[in-house]
């Protein structure tokens, strides 16, 4: 199986901090929003060399996004930026008419998704926020796995014309994707070939989709590994073949099997070719206050609760 | 400079436009698109500098919003008047395939529309996005925007509104079309509004009213007094009192038209009441 080595724990909201920084320097039209929530968002430096091209909006999160929409009249590219639930629930209808429907070339980066925010508890874990942006049309949705991805893929939305969703999170977690990996947006990356299932996995699920693997292979189980990191557009292709090749599915992701990667999924292979699937997700249910880590474990979307859902597929095979 | 007849032609003109957009269709909003044909003819044709041809960045010209999308009408009548897109193209309105959708939107590229409105309370924000924007440009251009008075009740105003007085987006120039009226009845009645002009005030904007804004002079005037008190640190609200369905007499002191087309006989009895000057459609 191919090795990966965790480069030393980081938290992805600081790639979108590293990402800003370098556009920062490197593009004048980029522009940057926060709605309070700088320090969560990792943005000092951005603010500190950029001052002119950040905006405070405040606890506004309606109007913040507005404004984004109205700075891209002049050609700057806003980057407006808050915790997932509340860039993208909160203000569902704004986005819709004055950013998706406008065609407007805002970038909305949420960070503190799903239950990985922890303490805090269900007010502000999002488990819903893929499936809401994932149904704007012409919304490109985007849940990178790592630090190192997470600041390749903030760079590369800036050069990508129209609305983008990047979620990403509050905690440290394994950084193992190569530092000068270049971010295609839309295009699968695989990670391990297997033969007897496939596993898609994005955003915090990569790495336990890894570690899952590695298990499996010692039970003699040749899994498949496949980090989407964009999920709309989907990559159809690069599933599809492997799922012809492995004849099974299961997908891992921190979101409400509702409305998230699965059942994208799951929509491309019954149009094209049906195989069975198990979805590691949470189960149409709010999240609540723990660590992490316990959050992940009682709602099943660690690597342990990856490796039951391959065995369970492959009993359906 | 227009002269002030060629204005009021248009302004009749313009009427007849509306009127006859949404009598075809038997759908639109008439009420309050007669109650801002002043402003918007006086906006586009003697208060806004503009440049030739459209493109969406619009540097290097004033830029306006319209926020309460509804009144789409008059907007596709003024800008078509104005020139952005083919005159004819009005009797498309609301029609299959059309660039002229219900309410505003830039989807289907119609020259002249920057952001999509119609769910209300949006464009204040998008406005001060532009103005910022301008800021960032060294473009010393204007942005105006326009807000029914109902609209006001949608919470996200008074987030834009805290912002631009606390940042000082003195490039800006909001009006509230102060009709009165909204859907359910005077706006008194449904959520009452109280003294827009001085919450306005309390917030920090420097605000100016036009006492009636279905007198061109005074829209005209009352233009381009706010101009003159742009730069000065403070985002300019112009509180413009007007009446809903103006220039047709049975349309006039009632919100029943908010949302109505005329009948055959109604319509017959609007376009009497304003000449056809400049040619319909």
């Amino acid at each position: 199986m191919t090795k990966y080595t965790d480069q030393g724990k980081q938290d992805t909201r600081s790639g979108y901090g590293a990402g800003m920084t370098e556009l920062g320097r490197t593009n004048p039209n980029v522009v940057s929003l926060c709605a309070d929530l700088v320090g969560s968002l990792k943005i000092e430096t951005f603010i500190e060399e950029n001052p002119e091209r950040f905006f405070q909006v405040g606890i506004a999160e309606a109007n913040m996004m507005g404004i984004a929409a109205g700075l891209t009249i002049g050609g700057k590219i806003p980057f407006a930026s808050s915790f997932a639930n509340f860039a993208t629930g909160r203000v569902y209808d704004q986005i819709r008419q004055s950013i998706a429907y406008s065609d407007k070339n805002v970038k909305i980066c949420a960070s503190h998704a799903g239950l990985t925010l922890g303490e805090d508890g269900a007010t502000h874990q999002i488990l819903e926020d893929i499936g809401l942006m994932k149904m704007l049309p012409g919304m490109t949705v985007i849940n990178p796995c790592d630090f190192n991805q997470t600041k390749a893929a903030t760079i590369a939305i800036a050069e990508h014309h129209g609305p983008v969703y990047l979620r990403f999170g509050r905690p440290k977690v394994a950084n193992f994707t190569p530092v000068d990996q270049k971010f295609e947006i839309g295009k699968a990356l695989m990670l391990n070939e297997g033969t007897d299932v496939t596993i898609i996995a994005t955003g915090h699920l990569v790495w336990e989709a890894l570690i899952a693997a590695e298990r499996l292979e010692n039970q003699g189980i040749s899994a498949e590994v496949i980090n989407i990191h964009t999920i709309k557009p989907l990559d159809e292709k690069s599933i599809l073949n492997s799922v012809k090749k492995t004849g099974c599915v299961v997908t891992a992701e921190e979101h409400n099997y509702l409305g998230g990667l699965g059942e994208s999924v799951s929509g491309v292979l019954a149009m094209h070719h049906p195989a069975p699937q198990e979805l590691v997700a949470t189960k149409d249910t709010f999240g609540e206050s723990g660590t992490p880590e316990q959050l992940m474990e009682k709602y099943g979307l660690n690597n342990k609760a990856i490796e039951e859902a391959v065995l369970r597929v492959l009993k359906r095979k | 400079m227009a002269k002030n007849q060629e204005l009021q032609d248009l302004v009749y003109q313009v009427r007849r436009d509306i009127l006859r957009m949404v009598h075809k269709v038997n759908s639109g909003h008439p009420g309050g698109s007669l109650g801002c044909t002043e402003f918007l003819v006086a906006l586009y044709n003697e208060v806004m500098d503009l440049k030739e041809g459209f493109d969406m960045d619009g540097i290097g010209e004033d830029l306006f919003f319209l926020s309460n999308g509804h009144i789409s009408p008059v907007f596709y009548s003024v800008l078509a008047r104005r020139g952005y897109f083919p005159i004819e193209e009005l009797n498309t309105f609301r029609l299959i395939n059309s660039r002229l959708q219900g309410h505003p939107t830039t989807h289907e590229g119609l020259p002249g529309v920057r952001v999509a409105s119609g769910s209300l309370g949006q464009g204040m924000s998008v406005a001060i996005g532009a103005a910022l924007a301008k800021k960032l440009n060294g473009d010393d251009h204007l942005v105006f925007s326009l807000h029914g008075d109902g609209e006001l009740q949608e919470g996200q105003n008074w987030e834009a509104i805290m912002y631009a007085a606390g940042n000082k987006v003195d490039n800006l120039i909001a009006t509230v079309d102060r009709n009165g009226q909204q859907i359910d009845g005077p706006t008194e009645k449904v959520l009452p509004l109280g003294d827009v002009a001085e919450k306005f005030k309390v917030f920090g904007w420097d605000v100016m009213e036009i006492e009636n804004g279905n007198d061109l002079d005074q829209v005209v005037a009352g233009l381009k007094e706010a101009k003159s008190r742009t730069g000065k640190g403070k985002p300019v609200c112009i509180v413009m009192i007007t009446e809903m369905g103006n220039g047709v007499d049975f349309m006039m002191h009632t919100h029943a038209w908010h949302g109505k087309a005329p009948s055959d006989e109604q319509l017959a009895t609007a376009l009497a009441q304003n000449p056809e000057t400049l040619g319909d459609y």
